[in-house]
Formats: structure tokens, sequence, C-alpha cells
């Protein structure tokens, strides 16, 4: 079934079944292959993409409610966003897998809460395992891009 | 990253025991007389560039170092950059690293003796290779220059890509000098630098080079192999260990769209598609009926009650299973009477749950048979694939991946997923690309876990309160049964950690054995391997004999390292006690615990500031002193104390599989609870300075965590833990 989807700001039409999940209309179809499969049950976050700028678990979501929503992966951050310069200073991702998740998640948190406290963080975080161990520097990443001049938030590629 | 590799003798060559993996692993020797890396190398390119194996050297200048070891987390790429980058004088904003392919000839662990990654080993094993391969390439542009500019060598310096001749005011880029130096014969002993005039090695500039592809979504892990052409895989799997299909039904699975074919294969039903979610469609509507004639029926329960009768000499141990002395000293008839103190310890199956599950892309047929993925061993992942296709094992191509951690888990002698995956793209044929995808339910049930493992203590303390007879048993599956490569006699990765503990050393009678049940359940090395259970059962079983002596827990451990001569111990456990304020009470509430162990070549120390909050224990600050060596990255050695925290401490409060009938209960990461940011704790890391070779540090922060939790627990409120992990239920 041929479906619009409105992604990194493009539509994008797509050709799957109504109750298949987004991640995998994203990566096999779509090829955008930083959103990662880590449980298919929505537990580890590896997989979030923001919907209307949520945070999301696109493997827990079929498509057919995605029309006319607004879907953002770790590719629309361009590389360069004050979150992923703050983690590449901070040499946060040690096997990687989980981060595109954990940039997106941090991405919300910080396009609504500019100054996060460390129970901010919590909330926002803890959907998102990292089996590496990298919470602390993940921490420390957003508390650094909350402090760099604010940018506007992630459009379009 | 778990192979077990003494680094001290890695650091010298193969040892007794790797060299005999090498040579077991050709399968009883196909030829005779000739070492096990050219053997497996057979039909795989020789002809590198005019630096080597591990240099290559662009037009341009830039400068790409070629790792023999996979990327999973370590960080390891960083640090084999540098030390070719530190003796090349390359300018270390400009290299690069490209992962090796599959040639044991020329990549091999020189700890192992065949290729592969694990017991923290990389670092320690390439250490004067690279460092040669790097002064190397130096000497060559240092004699393209003298020639080239008729200067004397001794008067030529290099620095970050640059040659230079001072008197003469000549200079040249490695870009510009490339065609000249290619052309120098190697230096067969390149002049390696004094390590203290090091200007790279040991600073703050090593960081990761993989940092931005982890950051952009770009980093290409087999999850993402995207061929042309290429089918997806997934396999229903039998419900419990040793079950075999006994037939199966796959028209509803046909009639998904998407689904190509239906394979049975040795470990199951494979249900093969166009895409992910048409093979996980057609698996579910797949009817499989299992034989379980041959599967295992354990539970847990009744395994540890199991394992602690035999300890306690009660119950029937199984046929042919002996216990057996891993240490033995001293005669306990004759020595000191004095206090006794028993204890017992349990420990869980664990699972080693990497972010991305097991997968692999094999394409095999029409003259070829490649695997594309995040292999830890490639020249057993080839040995095993060589003898499903009909191939020499050197012919299999691997091209090997970041991988989404490992843990351990894909180094295992049978390349369970990687055979699965050959076996279904043997099945399609004509090279078609077939990518394996296990749920992450397949990854939690398919085994290969940490074993449940049981401890009993009884030691003798003389009137001092110090041990004078330690008589300590241990049950636990051998990891390496059913390897090429069984243990003959006692499996030292059952007991590493309490066997040469520097306790047992300080102690004049010493009785210790293992039990090694054989199980039809896979186990495997799990991140810091023996020391997942020993560290913990030597560091508590400490602070409660410091207890009833009276003594500091940090003041009888000193006392003991001073006895076993145990200099390392005594310099990490002074360092971490100095920077957590030790001699200052804590803060109200808070309670702080120390452990200390050595794994891998590096001694360990933390201690950890832990609360209990309803009944579970929240660690916030984690001091940690490392004695590792040269430590070539400082960064990213605090990377792995930090990581390797998280990790031991993810599994000692939450960490536990257990069976029940022989089927495993937990499925996902909602019934495998592990560690999330809000309970993680802030880890401090100090390296001791040290001239000594590095040794690893993947594993070692590991073990250490969980001990020194109890330790906290048990000053704050005098309850001993006698099993992990802490939170039960």
């Amino acid at each position: 079934m041929a479906m619009t989807l409105d992604i990194n700001g493009k539509p994008v039409t797509v050709n799957a079944a109504p109750d298949t999940p987004l991640l995998w209309v994203l990566r096999d179809e779509v090829g955008l292959t930083g959103s990662k499969f880590g449980c298919g049950v929505g537990q580890c976050g590896a997989c979030t993409v923001l919907a209307d700028g949520q945070p999301i678990r696109s493997c827990s979501m079929p498509i057919e409610g995605l029309a006319n929503i607004k879907i953002l992966t770790i590719e629309s951050l361009g590389g360069d966003s004050p979150l992923q310069q703050a983690w590449v200073k901070n040499d946060v991702p040690q096997c990687g897998y989980c981060q595109s998740g954990q940039l997106m998640s941090a991405t919300a948190l910080l396009s609504k809460t500019p100054n996060p406290t460390d129970a901010d963080i919590d909330a926002a975080m803890d959907g998102n395992i990292c089996r590496c161990g990298t919470y602390q520097r993940i921490r420390a990443a957003i508390k650094e891009a909350a402090a760099m001049p604010a940018t506007p938030a992630p459009t379009a590629a | 990253m778990n192979v077990p590799v003494n680094p001290k003798t890695a650091r010298a060559g193969a040892t007794r025991r790797d060299v005999t993996i090498g040579a077991t692993l050709v399968g009883g020797a196909l030829l005779v007389g000739c070492s096990p890396g050219d053997l497996l190398s057979i039909g795989a390119k020789t002809d590198f560039g005019a630096f080597g194996p591990f240099i290559k050297i662009a037009p341009d200048g830039v400068v790409t170092v070629i790792s023999k070891h996979i990327e999973f987390g370590q960080g390891n790429h960083a640090g084999l950059a540098a030390m070719v980058a530190e003796e090349l004088d390359a300018d270390w904003s400009k290299v690069k690293v490209e992962q090796a392919a599959a040639i044991a000839k020329v990549y091999a662990n020189l700890g192992m003796g065949v290729q592969g990654t694990g017991g923290s080993s990389a670092i320690s094993n390439s250490w004067m290779q690279l460092r040669n391969t790097g002064a190397s390439a130096r000497a060559m542009f240092v004699e393209a220059a003298a020639n080239k500019w008729n200067a004397p060598a001794g008067e030529i310096t290099v620095k970050d890509s640059v040659v230079s001749h001072a008197k003469t005011g000549k200079s040249a880029t490695f870009a510009e000098l490339l065609p000249e130096a290619a052309k120098v014969t190697p230096p067969k002993t390149p002049v390696l630098k004094d390590p203290k005039t090091f200007t790279l090695i040991g600073t703050d500039r090593v960081r990761r080079k993989d940092a931005q592809t982890k950051s952009d979504g770009t980093a290409k892990f087999t999850q993402d192999v995207k061929l042309p052409n290429m089918l997806v895989a997934m396999v229903a799997h039998a419900p419990r260990f040793g079950a075999t299909v006994a037939s199966f039904d796959a028209a509803e699975a046909k009639k998904v769209p998407g689904v190509v074919e239906v394979y049975q294969i040795p470990s199951g039903v494979a249900v093969v598609a166009d895409n992910t979610y048409a093979a996980k469609k057609g698996r579910e509507a797949l009817k499989v009926t299992w034989n379980e004639d041959k599967s295992q029926k354990h539970s847990s329960d009744k395994l540890a009650a199991d394992y602690a009768g035999w300890s306690a000499g009660k119950g029937t141990l199984p046929e042919k299973v002996v216990w057996q002395s891993f240490e033995a000293k001293g005669d306990a008839a004759t020595a000191a009477k004095g206090e006794v103190f028993e204890a017992t310890y349990d420990f869980t199956f664990l699972a080693h749950a990497t972010m991305e599950p097991m997968n692999c892309v094999a394409e095999i047929g029409g003259g070829k048979n490649k695997l594309t993925f995040g292999s830890q061993i490639p020249t057993v992942d080839q040995l095993n694939t060589a003898k499903i296709v009909g191939a020499l094992p050197g012919s299999v191509e691997i091209e090997t991946l970041f991988a989404g951690g490992s843990f351990g888990r894909r180094a295992n002698f049978q390349s369970d997923y990687v055979t699965e995956c050959v076996q279904i793209a043997k099945k399609v044929g004509k090279g078609r690309p077939v990518k394996l995808v296990w749920t992450r339910e397949d990854d939690m049930a398919a085994g290969y876990f940490r074993p449940i493992t049981h401890h009993r203590l009884k030691i003798v303390t003389d009137k001092d309160g110090y041990p004078v007879s330690w008589t300590h048993k241990v049950v636990t599956q051998s990891l390496m049964k059913g390897s090429p490569i069984p243990a003959k006699g006692v499996d030292e990765t059952t007991v590493e950690g309490t066997k040469g503990s520097p306790y047992l050393k300080a102690t004049p009678v010493v009785d210790g054995q293992v039990l090694m049940p054989d199980l039809d359940v896979p186990v495997l090395w799990w991140r810091s391997v023996g020391a997942t259970h020993t560290a913990f059962v030597m560091e508590h079983t400490i602070d409660q004999l410091a207890k009833k002596a009276g003594k500091d827990p940090v003041d009888y451990r000193l006392a003991l390292y001073e006895k076993a001569g145990a200099a390392r111990h005594t310099a990490v456990l002074k360092l971490v006690a100095e920077k957590a304020g030790w001699a200052s009470p804590p803060t109200a509430g808070w309670s702080r615990g120390v452990a200390v162990h050595e794994s891998f070549g590096t001694v360990v120390a933390q201690i950890a500031e832990v609360q209990m909050v309803d009944g579970t224990p929240k660690v916030g600050r984690v001091v940690t002193a490392v004695d590792c060596g040269t430590a070539i990255s400082p960064d990213q050695v605090a990377a792995q104390m930090e990581g390797g925290v998280c990790y031991g401490l993810s599994a000692a409060l939450f960490g536990k599989v257990t069976l029940k009938d022989g089927a495993v209960e937990q499925t996902n990461f909602d019934t495998y609870r592990v560690l999330r940011n809000s309970e993680a704790p802030t880890v401090e890391t100090y390296i001791l300075p040290s001239t000594n070779a590095p040794s690893g540090v993947g594993e070692p922060g590991v073990p250490v965590i969980a001990p020194a939790v109890a330790n906290a627990i048990f000053a704050l409120n005098g309850q001993a833990t006698s099993s992990l992990p802490f939170v039960k239920g």
C-alpha cells in the first residue's frame, strides 16, 4: 500500500503494509539507517525519532497513524548540531549503536527545556538504554550543549 | 572482548595455551609443519603496500592505520592508531583507521595465534608490533629525505607528517616524499622512541576517531548493510536447548507478501524475505513442531540447590564430574587453629545483551564466500564457514564492521549466529546476499550465558584476624567445554581471580577446588570472564574478615598485600583511598565500600558511595584507580572505567537469566532489566603513572563495582550479600 510520510521535511511515498512499524520503513525502504533496531518493543530507545517534536519509539509505531505527522530522524540533525558537537567533544559514543536514539531524545529535551536539571535529564533519557555505559558523558554533553548559544530547532535537511 | 589471554605473555608472543588454540583450530591439522596462521591464510591476499599490512599512506599524505582488531566500543582503534602515529610522527588530526581483512597470517592477535579480539588484549598484543611498524615507516621517510637532500639521516627530524633538515632549512611533507619513501627498503630493526619523548601517547589528544560518525547516524553496523538483491532472514528457533525440528508447515508463512522462501536449517526454520518486517511476519505465520527428546529441562532453582549441595558434600555428583584442585598449599591438619569464617555465594546466568542483537550478512555460492558483519574472531568464523561451504578457511572473505557491543558474545567457538546465516545463504545460493536478523527475543534465548555459579568458603583466621587457612570450592560450568580446545584439567577461566589472588598468596594453607558440571546450556565468557564472580567472592569476603578482625577494610587489605608482595594492588588502593577521601566520614546516609581486583594484567581499585533507597542500593560517586601500564589514551581508559562500572553495576543490581523447565524466562529488556541513565553513577578515574607496557582496560573495570557496593551496604547495615543480583524478584 502506498502512503506518503513527512520525513525530515520531505514528502516520501512508501509502499508498505499499514501495520509496518515506522522503523522498518525508515531503514529498509527509505534507506535512513541511523535509527537502530534494539528491542522491537519500545524498551531500549535505539529507534527513537521525533513525531511532531515528540520522541517516539519507531519500532513500535505502525505507519498507518503517521500521515500528516512531521517525522525527524537523526539524519535531520545535520551532523553538527550543538548536541552532536558536544557528543563528539566529550567522546560520548563507545559502540555507538544507541547514540542516534540518545541524540533524538536529547534533542526533544532541549527543544522543550533549554536548561535541563538533572531530574529533567533523568526523565527524558531513561527510555534510552546504553549497554556500554556512556550515561555520564551523555549527561555532560547535554549540559554542555544547553550552554551553547541558542540555535534554531532542527528542521529539514 | 573476553577471550582469555594473559597480556603479560601476550606481549612476548603467543602463550602455550594460545598456540594450542591455533593448532587445534585447524582441526587435527590438515597439514603438518605449518603455523596455524599460514595454514589458515592459504588463498588470502599477501601483497600489501610499501609500508606493510598496517599502514597505508595516500598520495595526499593521509596516513591510514589498518586495525586487526574490531572496534565495538572499547576505543582500541584510537589506541592502535596512536601507536603508529607516535612512532611515525604523523599528523594525528589526519590519521584514519580502517578495519583489516581476515588474514590470520598477517593480522593474528599475537597472544592468541589467530586473528581475533578478546581478553582485553588489543592494545597490549599490538604494542611492539605497531610501534615497530610506525618507526619503520618513519625511517623510510627519513632515508628518502637524506638521499634527496644529501644530508645525514641523523640530522633529519619528523613532526606532524613533515620531514625537515634544520641545517639546510629543507622540509617536505609525507605527500611530497611518498614516491621516494615507498622505494626505501624498510629497516630490519627500526629504532623506537624513548617513551619519555612521546608527544601523542599518554596525552588527551588521543581521542576516538569514530565519535562523529557515531553521533550522526552514518557509522555502519551489520544491521545497516544493504546490498543489491539482498534478502533478509529470520529463524524460528527451538524453545529449549537441544530441541530439533520435527516438522514444519510453511504454507501460511509463504502467503505473507515479501516472503521469498522457507528453509529448514540445523538450528531451526528460516524465513527468507525481501525485507525485515516481511521476514518477521513470515516467521510468526510459520508452524513448527519440535522434537524435544534431547532437549534439556533444567531449572535455575534446582541447579542452584544442586550446586550448593554438592559444595557441601551432599547429593550425588553427575557421572564423570569430579572435584579438581586449582590451588593447594600447606597442610590443613597442621594449620593454626583459630576463628572460623564460613560463607557461600550464588550467581545467576547472565546475558550479554548487546545493544545490537546478533546478525550477519553472507554471500555464498557463485564463486563467492563472503561474510560482512562484526566479526570478533575472524579466524574461527572463517573455519566454521569453511566447514559448511567446503572451502579453504583463508578463502572465506570477511569484511568486519563496527559492532553494537559484544562483551564476549561474538567470540564463540561455534560462531553460532554466523553459521546460521551461512547455512541460509548456502540454501539461497548463487552468492545472493542474505542478512540474518535476530530479534532481541532470539538474542536473549540463544544462551551463551555467563554460567550460574556457586562458591563455598571456609577460612580460619589467626589471633590478629588474618587468614591462616583458606578452603574454597567453586561450582560452575567450564567455558571451554565443547570448544576445540576443552580444558584437560581445570578450566582456568572458572577460577581465575580466586586462583592467583594476593589473599591466597598471603595465606599459608590453601585448598581450592572446582567442580565443572556439564549442562546442555551454552555458556561463554562475559566481560571480565571468571572475575565476574571471583572478584565479588574475594573482595566481599575480605571486608567480612576485616570486620571480624576489627580492622579498617583498606588497612586490612594493605597488610595482606604486604604479605603477598602485591605492590601494584597496594599502589592503586592507596591512590583510590586518597582520592575518595576514605579517611574522612561519608556524607550522612551514605556509605562507602572498597574493592580491588586484578584481571587481564590490569589492577583496578574502586570506592563506591552508596545509599539505600527503599531497600535498593543507589550508587552515587565511584572513584576508580587503575594501573594499566602505559595509558595510551587517558580519556579512553577513563571511558572504559566508566562503562565497566555501568556494565558491572547493571548485572549486580538487576542481571538475571533464569531457566524454568529448560526455557529461558527472560525475553527482552522488560524482563531482563539493565541499568538506565538515572541509575548510573558518576565515575572518577585516576590512572597510576607507569612506564610499563600497556595492559587491557576493556574488562578490568567491570568486576570491581559489585563487591565495592556490597561492601558499602555491609558497612551501612552489617548485612553481607550472599547472592547477586542485589534486587530480587
